[in-house]
Parts: structure tokens; sequence; C-alpha cells
């Protein structure tokens, strides 16, 4: 794998679907999105995102778009999939797990916030969201995607110093390549 | 001209009509997007003018099931408060707070002064959506000729 892939994905421009019933509510999450330099898809539902993503089992739709989403925010009160429920398949899916999944709601409920969180929400925000919250979270993601990009990247390049600022996994793995490596 | 905007902007946040959500949104404006809380407004009122039919038709059948009415009002409320209209946003939470009491009569009095609010807000954002696209875009004032 040549080191120009790896590059490539993280341009400066990220795609972020957002989900929202409230037709009011998409016009100003996607103009917020806009402002902060995001490629914006949205839908009406959370059923909708899921045929979006290619995860409504409907197996024909997942190969035909080269799909990068690189964010979800997510209304939590829609009639039928629930914010909750989409985060959930979304986190229960091997293709999109990794995605960060955001949760916007105007009720301010300790446990639905807790229950978000827990089941693996990047963030809860408070209704209604404004542009400092977007730059914000745009940031984090940012940065999220920087770090993904030097993991993956220290698979290929050896960097003693790098290992340090690695997770732990990444850490005992590269050591016992370097063991094999020894013993080989 | 523009001064005349800015005041009517004043007075309908000082009335309470608007709040500071409002004025969130008006700095998503620019050149390239000079009438988007306009566009805001007009697809606010077109959600909300079918939830006051919905809500209307459910109280008109008389039997109250509060849940479907609470439900109405919480899109409501929703998209009341993404737009800054603080008054209406009240009535919501007055109305909802009837719902959950199972207060019929309260649901009742409570409906009837949210459509006012509603009305009168419409009235006054129209009146001001006007002005203000006559008066202009704001950084580059021109005279009139």
């Amino acid at each position: 794998m040549a080191l120009g892939d790896l590059s490539s994905s993280s341009t400066s421009e990220l795609h972020v679907l957002a989900v929202d019933d409230s037709i009011v509510d998409r016009k100003v999450i996607e103009r917020l999105l806009r402002i902060s330099a995001c490629k914006v898809t949205t839908v009406e539902s959370g059923t909708r995102a899921l045929q979006y993503l290619g995860l409504d089992g409907d197996k024909g739709s997942s190969g035909l778009k080269d799909l990068k989403v690189n964010l979800i925010v997510t209304d939590y009160s829609m009639p039928g999939l629930t914010g909750y429920e989409l985060l959930k398949k979304i986190k229960e899916s091997s293709a999109f797990r990794e995605i960060p999944v955001v949760i916007m709601s105007s009720e301010n409920i300790q446990p639905r916030i807790e229950q978000c969180m827990t089941e693996g929400a990047e963030d809860f925000l408070l209704k209604p969201v404004k542009l400092a919250d977007v730059k914000r979270l745009k940031e984090l993601i940012m940065r999220g995607g920087e770090a993904e990009q030097e993991k993956t990247s220290n698979l290929i390049i050896s960097s003693p110093k790098r290992i340090l600022q690695n997770n732990f996994f990444f850490n005992i793995f590269f050591i016992i390549t370097i063991i094999v490596i020894f013993i080989a | 001209m523009q001064r005349q905007v800015a005041l009517i902007k004043q007075s309908l946040l000082d009335q309470g009509y608007l709040d500071e959500q409002f004025m969130e949104l008006e700095e998503l404006q620019d050149d390239a997007n000079p009438n988007f809380v306009e566009e805001v407004a007009t697809l606010y009122f077109k959600d909300s003018a079918r939830l006051i039919n919905n809500i209307d038709q459910a109280l008109e059948r008389g039997s109250f099931d509060f849940n479907r009415l609470d439900n109405y009002m919480h899109q409501f409320k929703g998209s009341s408060t993404s737009i800054g209209a603080s008054k209406v946003k009240t009535e919501c939470t007055m109305f909802r707070e009837y719902c959950r009491a199972g207060n019929a009569e309260g649901c009742l009095r409570t409906f009837k002064q949210l459509k006012k609010e509603h009305a009168t807000l419409r009235k006054k954002l129209e009146q001001y959506f006007q002005l203000a696209r006559q008066a202009g875009p704001k950084e580059t004032a021109r005279r009139p000729k």
C-alpha cells in the first residue's frame, strides 16, 4: 500500500451525514456545516440514513457508492428509528463503526446523554445547535482523523519515537513484529 | 432604511417575539446566502401550519389523545426553538405541560393563544423581511437610485 493512498483519504473537507426529521433543523444544520467547510448530505430519518449507508439489508446498495462519510450527526427524537437506535446500528456495523456519531437533542436528559455516550456516541449536542458547537466538533474530528493516519502509517514506517504516541494495541502488535523479525 | 430594519428587529427582540437564536441565524447569512433566515422562516411557517392543522383536527375530534398531541407539540416546539420564536415556544411548553397533566381545557386554551402568537409573529416577520429585502444587504448598503 503506497503512502499516497493514506494521505488522499484525509482531504480537509469532511463529509457529514445529517439526520433530522425536522425540515427546519435540517436546513439550519446544513448551513452550519457548510459554513464550517463540510460537505453535507441530509436525510429525514434513521431509516433513510441506513439506506444511504447501505446498511438497510439491501446488499446491492452498499457497493454502489464510493461512500466516504466522516461524521454522522443525528437528532435523538425521531419517529421510527430514534437517533439512539441509529447509533446502535452504526456501531454494530463493521463498515461504519469507526465513524463518529454525534447526537442532537432539544432535551437535556442526563440518562439519555449517558445512554448515548455509553453506546459510543462521540458527543451530545443540545439544540439549538450553534456555529461554535459545529466548529468545535469539526476540530475534534479532524484531530481524530490525523491520529488515525499516524496510527496506520506507523505500521509501514517504523518510527521508534512514534510508538509512544500510539495506543496500547498497536504497541503490542509492533513489539511482537520486531521480536518475530529478530527470531527469524 | 437599514436603521428602520434594525429598529424593527430590536423591537421584536425586546417584546420577546424573537430570542438570540434568531440573531444566531442572521450571523449565518453572507453575500452568497443573503436570504437564509427568510428561507428558514418560510420553511418554519409552512411546517408549523401543517402541525397546527394536525392539532386542530385532533382537538376537533374531541377525544384527547394526549400522547399524540404532545408528540405534535414536541415537533412544534423544536422548530420554534430553532428559529428563535420565543413566545410561540413558551406556549408550546405550556401546552405540553397540560398534556402531561391530562388537562384538556388547558390544552384548548393554550392552543388558542399559541395560534394567536404564531399568526402575530408571521405577520411581523413578513413585514421585517420585506423591509430587509428593500433595504438591501447590510455590508454593501447601496443608495436608492
